[in-house]
């Protein structure tokens, strides 16, 4: 099914907040976890314990640097998944039509059991959000835990992706941007969520929060804040003294 | 990009054999008895080698039939699709050529043209990737119609022609250097937009996300040395266009023509390894690699 | 064409079992999905109090670690040389009789020479108690390599400190200041507590020479220069005093800040000045008399001293504002040391001050305190704070933790809404813990716990000669207030027979061959040194660990431990319990699956040891084994009568704290998953050390015998006792070489001096401070061995800041050698803008030594890494004198592992492996798959 839905009845996606993310990788960890037990085939780990160890992951967090003219350096932790692109590239190029994005909720999948495993639809996607799995030859790509968000086996509050469940500091959230009233949708609204690469023309769902502004303490100084300056130690005594007197 | 010797065999023989039957469709040169089995079996057995090569690609090619299906979208499966039909196409005109001694020219045009279309169709597959910019431009279908043009001109032993289609290949050739060259900047991509932190300063890799190595970095990321690769144009323009041309101006001969067939293969191998690995993938950004 | 029919409803599991992640020392609460009897995947447990649901990926990976082919499979005995790693696989039986004929004549003779020492599990109070059994002074756990100064500058100041002793109220605080953590204990806590900030918008203020993890997401980072945290607190301080930006009341009412200090000269200089009664005094503003500090009705006075016998005895918050207002301390002052520019200081310190006093916060509850007055409202001062082992892991650590804690009472943020709260069982002041105790005689238990808090130089562990009576010298005068031992001088000690040889060295968890020594290089040649007849240096060696580490290759007799899927734990209020600052909680680990190998739980093998050799407490009187295993232990060991090491669930079940022992007490904390929590009542949420409400509680539970209300000591008497012993008071009397020091160090008020390194360093031979950070996505040297988290960390790169990198010339790819007085490494660089520009750094315990955890000797972490621990040393450089000085806080004796200073070289062209590069120790475990495609699918 390779052409692309025209509109989706749902638009789930994600919102990662560039200012929470601390980057400690549970994210990652996670969704290695639940799909390598779940959706499709195991994600493998070739020469898992040897000199060049390469494993497949939906999801990997990158640390930027950003360095400016007046002030610190900032350094930013950037988790990246698929962003499940309205205008997805991956899709309209997998020639089996393995790579598919569902009507429903616009969630892109790849139906492994058609896929070739040619990768042309991880080259076509320009955010290295598609992986070829070592050992089983197939695309892998980021579900958005479609076994999960709809698993009527698991408890209600656990229908959502395992790396917003797990995300310690709270960075990752899961909504459907087709509702305007979504968690999602007003944080990105309120936050200025924003596209990756929108000159590429994927549309991507997924929408990133910028850092607040950083370093930006500038104080008046604390001697316009007390009454009055008690300046030096005699003048201190004199302060707590009439400090302790109102007491 | 990774410049897999599967995909450098696939585009260079298809390209050429697709070629090949170009002009043996067209009947410019109009082979019949054993001199069809031979150039025919060649147009057919390069092309061939080319879909087999490019099928060493796939990591599963026992689903290879399932590549027919997404015509509509998908250039990889048109080309599959345009592959087969020009061979099936071809083929009543072949056999007819080889043994029964008569062209049948209806299958031939409608065979060339399906053989032009099949090496479009395999441009295309690179050129519709936005993500890579260097393939990205118009400038990349000529490379391949030409060079299949060229190449299967040669064979088919029309030296006038291929002499001047491969004057245009290497006109084709340095367009496409040209161009691509700038076409990364012209994307617009930059680490910037690829974080979305362009605002805020200069953004730049500090830690990949996994210091162990992975599909993407292996396959998309693929630096070649200045030096190297200027190196390496020299060859591709020189044996892949220059030379043969050169050589198809000396009287035609077996010789000859095997020679420049060579010489023109070397240079097209080395053009098509340059076309993988100075193909910059834009997700390269994420990894600190541009 | 139609989409794939999905299955959207896929089985999950077959059964989840709730029991507590050990990929860490965090404790969070698993749900271990079982398919088919098998593990299949991990995630948090949502009703978990400490980590509601979310988990790291360490506590992800868990499957991978239990996984690990790096799991020992069998008891094993040397048979090849000492760090050969080359052993053979021997029973159960004969591992236990190994230990037993080596242990018994011991006990018998010389309990002393078994020196047992345990890394960072979590049953030191089962531990402890085996080792009073058996009677050796020389048990401690790894506190004191770890971050005992943060420990013990909390429980001197106020009777807790961070992470398991306490934590901001993250959902109040508007203002949260984070002093050098990477990561910290607390992992999910603390990162769920920035986020509820971030949340929030609440300002997160970072200090750390490095911007990375926790300081990436401050919002404002001062990337002070290493060591110099206190003085750059003082300097906060010095601007808030200056501003009168303190809380007073909140001094007078709960601090020390108005005991008089005793200012005649003689033995009891600087001590408080005491009634008959021995109660401090405290003066009157109404009357200007010295009265008892609890005399209801009194104003006390904090400016003002009394004038007796022709000395004015000043109050300790005078000291302590004579002090702090010189301009010694000015921003200024400090400026340049700290890397920090004053109006930088400044502004932190008005921001301090603006949300402290101006954001207060009031919470409508009324709550009654000891001296038995009612207030209406719970007043919080939104500043909220939290520091580990940059501020504690220096020389310099324990009085800049202690100045950390004064700042933090001086706004009087302490166990208010909004700022600190401590978790229980504490607060918990250094009275109400044990003294230390060392007195052991053959065939005995030793005369008390090991460990505690000494109140004077009457409570060190010294022979009449002044001696240390421990191997570790802990409770000596190189280290007089050192409540978790010295774990990083054991190994250096026996070997140099130091105060006296040992004969067997027992270690459990820890990887004192690699990774927690300091220097490693030269201990594993202690390890392996030999005397002129053959014998080892360190005669006897035994270890417990559950994977092939690079100790276990320099052990004699290696006991297998389980995974910690495999066994029991007790997560305990009497050791290091999981409570959160609003309830009282503990939690178990049992055994969700069963081991494959010959393995057994380390404490079971312990027990069934202890009754082997007939220690006391561990056989009934026919002298078989009392306990059958830890599980047994945990049911029915009772400490003092109703408080064993689990407290829900007691007695007929619904005992909390206190009560008779439960058989079914186990299977309750399973049913209830894994854990057991009890709020604390509203009225006894703040003000614990002087909340009525609170202490009562805790006597209810067991955490106390009776109330035990007290003031914070922004005065620290213990400390000035030992100062005036240094001074030639009292019969107890430090050596000469000490004298100067203690003097210096052991300051009753917080001070800040260069850290030991760096006053005795030559900045033109060492000029870069060289650090280390944990990697979120590692635990120590476990983590290598997973498959899914060496991919991560796979290597050890060194982070240089752009500073050196122009000056030095770096390109990318090339490699640097770091040396220090003790060694050097060589790694690969990498740049790094956002760091101090003095400082490079690599991550912590990555690095691994060729043949150890099952990895293949080309493993990046063996080939592209190393550990800064080359470079550090035990000892400060020889000074000449002949006397080994101790890298270690002079008060606690905490390894100073970043005080290290370094200078850097580019590597010569052509370099592609890291230094130092030891030969490949044997693997006693088989060697691992190439590929896994793990799947458990039912
Ligand atoms: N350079 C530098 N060095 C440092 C530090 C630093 O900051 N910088 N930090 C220091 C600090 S604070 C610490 S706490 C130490 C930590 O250092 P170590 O205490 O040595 O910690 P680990 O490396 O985790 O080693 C623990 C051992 O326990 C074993 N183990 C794991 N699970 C189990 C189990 O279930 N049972 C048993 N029996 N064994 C098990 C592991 O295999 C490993 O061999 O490192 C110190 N070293
Ligand atoms: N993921 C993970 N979690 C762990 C561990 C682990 O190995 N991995 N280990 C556990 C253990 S045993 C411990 S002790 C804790 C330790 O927890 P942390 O104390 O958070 O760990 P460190 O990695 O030692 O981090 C020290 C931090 O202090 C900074 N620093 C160094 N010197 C200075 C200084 O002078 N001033 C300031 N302000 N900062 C400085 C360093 O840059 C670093 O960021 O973590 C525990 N949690
Ligand atoms: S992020 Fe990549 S893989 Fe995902 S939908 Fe967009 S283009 Fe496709
Ligand atoms: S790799 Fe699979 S999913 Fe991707 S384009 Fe090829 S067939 Fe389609
Ligand atoms: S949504 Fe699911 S598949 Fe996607 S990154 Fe998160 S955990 Fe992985
Ligand atoms: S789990 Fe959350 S905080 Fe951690 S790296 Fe992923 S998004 Fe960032
Ligand atoms: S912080 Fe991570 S590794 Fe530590 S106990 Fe919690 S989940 Fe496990
Ligand atoms: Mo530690």
């Amino acid at each position: 099914m390779t052409t692309l839905p025209t509109t989706t009845q749902k638009k789930l996606g994600l919102v990662i907040d560039l200012d929470t993310c601390v980057g400690c990788h549970a994210c990652v960890i996670s969704c290695k976890g639940w799909n390598t037990e779940n959706y499709g085939a195991p994600l493998s780990d070739l020469d898992a314990y040897g000199g060049e160890p390469e494993g497949t992951f939906l999801n990997r967090v990158h640390t930027f640097e950003v360095t400016r003219d007046t002030a610190p350096p900032m350094v930013v932790h950037f988790p990246k998944s698929c962003l499940h692109c309205d205008n997805a590239p991956c899709v309209t190029v997998c020639p089996t039509g393995a790579s598919y994005k569902r009507q429903e909720d616009g969630i892109v999948l790849v139906n492994e059991s058609a896929c070739i495993g040619c990768g042309l639809c991880a080259w076509a996607c320009p955010y290295g959000a598609r992986e070829m799995d070592g050992a089983e030859k197939v695309m892998k790509k980021c579900t958005l835990c479609v076994d999960r968000i709809y698993n009527e086996n698991l408890p209600e509050i656990d229908r959502e992706p395992a790396c917003v469940r797990t995300c310690p500091a709270g960075a990752r959230h899961f909504g459907d941007f087709a509702d305007p009233d979504s968690n999602v949708s007003k944080l990105t609204r309120e936050r200025g969520g924003f596209d990756l690469m929108p000159e590429q023309g994927t549309a991507p769902v997924n929408k990133y929060l910028p850092p607040r502004g950083r370093d930006t303490l500038d104080m008046p100084d604390l001697a316009s804040m007390c009454d009055p300056a008690p300046e030096n130690a005699k003048g201190f005594l004199g302060w707590l003294d009439r400090a302790l007197e109102r007491l | 990009m990774h410049p897999a010797p599967s995909l450098i065999l696939f585009t260079v023989l298809s390209g050429i054999g697709f070629g090949l039957l170009v002009w043996l469709g067209l009947g410019l040169s109009a082979p019949v008895g054993l001199a069809a089995f031979i150039l025919f079996g060649l147009g057919y057995g390069l092309a061939g080698a080319g879909l087999i090569a490019a099928a060493f690609h796939l990591g599963h090619p026992e689903r290879a039939l399932k590549a027919f299906t997404q015509w509509r979208s998908s250039w990889l499966s048109r080309e599959a699709v345009l592959a087969t039909a020009t061979m099936a196409v071809m083929a009543p005109h072949a056999a007819s050529s080889a043994f029964a001694a008569t062209p049948l020219p209806l299958f031939g045009w409608l065979g060339a043209a399906l053989a032009l279309v099949t090496i479009f169709a395999t441009a295309m597959i690179y050129t519709q990737i936005k993500a890579v910019p260097r393939w990205h431009h118009w400038s990349t279908p000529p490379v391949f119609v030409l060079a299949a043009l060229a190449g299967g001109a040669m064979l088919a032993a029309q030296t006038t022609l291929a002499h001047f289609l491969m004057l245009a290949l290497a006109a084709a050739m340095v367009a496409h250097w040209i161009a691509g060259d700038k076409r990364f900047a012209q994307s617009g991509s930059t680490t910037g937009t690829a974080t979305g932190l362009a605002s805020l300063g200069r953004v730049r890799l500090l830690e990949p996300p996994h210091s162990g190595r992975n599909y993407l970095l292996r396959e998309m990321v693929h630096v070649v040395g200045r030096k190297h690769a200027h190196k390496l144009r020299l060859i591709a323009l020189g044996f892949g266009a220059i030379f043969p041309a050169l050589l198809l101006m000396l009287p035609a001969s077996y010789g000859t023509i095997a020679l420049a067939l060579i010489v023109h293969l070397t240079g097209m191998t080395a053009q098509r390894w340059l076309f993988f690995a100075e193909a910059e993938h834009v997700v390269g950004l994420y990894y600190g690699k541009r | 064409m139609t989409q794939p029919k999905l299955n959207l409803s896929p089985q999950v599991s077959d059964e989840v079992r709730k029991t507590t992640c050990y990929m860490c020392a965090c404790r969070c609460g698993i749900n271990v999905h079982m398919k088919g009897g098998k593990v299949a995947y991990i995630e948090g447990n949502r009703d978990h109090p400490v980590n509601k649901g979310v988990l790291c990926a360490k506590g992800s990976a868990g499957i991978m670690q239990h996984l690990s082919p790096a799991r020992l499979r069998a008891p094993l005995k040397r048979v090849g040389p000492r760090g050969s790693g080359e052993f053979q696989e021997i029973s159960w039986d004969e591992a236990l009789q190994i230990a037993t004929d080596w242990l018994k004549p011991l006990r018998a003779t010389a309990p002393e020479k078994l020196a047992f020492f345990t890394g960072r599990d979590q049953s030191q109070s089962f531990t402890g108690w085996w080792a009073q059994a058996f009677g050796t002074p020389n048990w401690a756990a790894h506190g004191g390599f770890c971050s005992v100064n943060m420990a013990a500058a909390g429980i001197y100041t106020m009777g807790g400190s961070f992470w398991e002793f306490g934590q901001p109220d993250w959902d109040r605080t508007k203002l949260f200041l984070i002093f050098g953590v990477a990561e910290d204990h607390d992992s999910n806590p603390i990162k769920m507590g920035l986020g509820k900030l971030k949340a929030r918008g609440a300002r997160v203020i970072g200090v750390n020479p490095i911007r990375s993890g926790y300081n990436a997401v401050a919002d404002d980072w001062v990337g002070i220069t290493p060591g110099t945290d206190g003085l750059f607190i003082l300097s906060l301080v010095h601007e808030l005093l200056k501003a009168g930006k303190i809380d007073l009341g909140y001094l007078i009412r709960y601090t020390n800040a108005p005991y008089l200090v005793n200012a005649h000269d003689g033995p009891e200089k600087g001590l408080f000045l005491r009634g008959e009664d021995g109660k401090p005094l405290v003066r009157d503003r109404r009357t200007g008399q010295a009265v008892a500090w609890d005399k209801p009705g009194i104003s006390p006075d904090l400016g003002n001293g009394v004038e007796i016998g022709g000395l004015t005895h000043l109050p300790v918050f005078r000291h302590l504002a004579d002090r702090y207002l010189s301009d010694d301390y000015a921003p200024e002052a400090v400026a340049e040391r700290c890397g920090i520019p004053a109006p930088r200081i400044r502004a932190i310190a008005a921001e301090i001050a603006r949300v402290a006093f101006d954001e207060e916060i009031t919470i409508d509850q009324p709550w009654t305190d000891f001296r038995g007055v009612t207030h209406d409202r719970m007043v919080g001062r939104p500043v909220a704070m939290h520091a580990m082992r940059g501020v504690s892991a220096h020389s310099n650590g324990f009085q800049t933790c202690r100045a950390l804690h004064m700042l933090q009472i001086l706004i009087g943020s302490i166990e208010t809404p909004g700022g600190f709260r401590f978790k229980p069982p504490y607060p918990k002041p250094p009275e109400a813990h044990p003294r230390p105790h060392a007195g052991y005689a053959p065939g005995q238990p030793l005369d008390g716990p090991h460990l505690g808090y000494p109140l004077g130089p009457e409570h060190l562990l010294i022979d009449d000669d002044g001696q240390p009576k421990r191997i570790d010298k802990a409770f000596s005068w190189d280290a007089p207030m050192s409540p978790h031992g010295m774990m990083h001088m054991v190994i250096s000690n026996a070997h140099a027979g130091d105060p006296y040889q040992i004969d067997t060295l027992f270690l459990y968890m820890a990887n004192m061959a690699w990774n927690s020594s300091m220097n490693t290089s030269q201990v594993m040649e202690m390890l392996t040194d030999q005397n002129p007849d053959g014998s080892y240096k360190i005669p006897r060696i035994i270890y417990s660990d559950a994977y092939s580490s690079e100790m276990v290759a320099f052990a004699d007799l290696i006991l297998p431990d389980t995974t910690y899927l495999e066994r029991h734990d007790c997560i305990s209020l009497l050791d290091r319990p999981i409570c959160e600052a609003e309830a009282l909680a503990d939690s178990i680990r049992w055994p969700v699956v069963q081991p494959d190998r010959d393995v057994r739980p380390f404490q079971s093998v312990l027990l069934d040891l202890g009754a082997r050799l007939g220690l006391p407490g561990m056989i009934k009187e026919d002298g078989t084994a009392k306990f059958k295993d830890y599980a047994d232990y945990i049911t029915n060991h009772e400490r003092r009568p109703g408080v064993g090491p689990l407290a829900g669930f007691r007695g007929n079940g619904t005992g909390q704290g206190r009560g008779a022992p439960n058989p079914d007490q186990i299977n309750r904390y399973i049913e209830n998953g894994g854990f057991w929590i009890d709020h604390i009542p509203e009225e006894a949420q703040f003000y614990k050390p002087w909340n009525a409400a609170y202490q009562d509680w805790a006597v209810a539970r067991g955490l106390y015998d009776s109330p035990q209300p007290y003031l914070f000591n922004l005065y620290s008497e213990p400390m000035r006792k030992f100062q005036l012993a240094a001074e030639g008071h009292g019969h107890r009397q430090p050596p000469e070489h000490l004298r100067a020091r203690l003097i210096q160090t052991m300051d009753p008020l917080p001070l800040w001096y260069p850290t030991f390194t760096d006053a005795d360093t030559d900045p033109a031979d060492y000029p870069l401070h060289a650090l280390t950070q944990r990697p979120m996505a590692h635990y120590h040297s476990w983590g290598s061995q997973n498959a899914w988290l060496r991919q991560i960390h796979g290597h050890t790169p060194l982070y240089v800041s752009g500073d050196l990198w122009t000056e030095h010339k770096f390109a990318e790819g090339d490699w640097a050698t770091l040396t220090s007085p003790h060694g050097k490494i060589t790694l690969q660089v990498v740049r790094m803008d956002a760091l101090n520009p003095r400082t490079v750094w690599t991550w912590n315990a990555v690095a691994k030594r060729r043949g150890a955890w099952a990895l293949s000797e080309q493993a990046p972490e063996a080939t592209k890494s190393a550990l800064l621990n080359h470079l550090i040393h035990e000892l400060l450089p020889p000074k000449g004198d002949g006397l080994r000085w101790a890298n270690s806080d002079p008060v606690t004796g905490q390894a100073a592992w970043y005080d290290l200073r370094v200078r850097i070289e580019k590597a010569p062209e052509g370099q592609s492996l890291s230094y130092p590069a030891h030969p490949a120790q044997a693997s006693p475990v088989p060697k691992a798959p190439q590929d896994i495609t793990h799947q458990v699918k039912a």
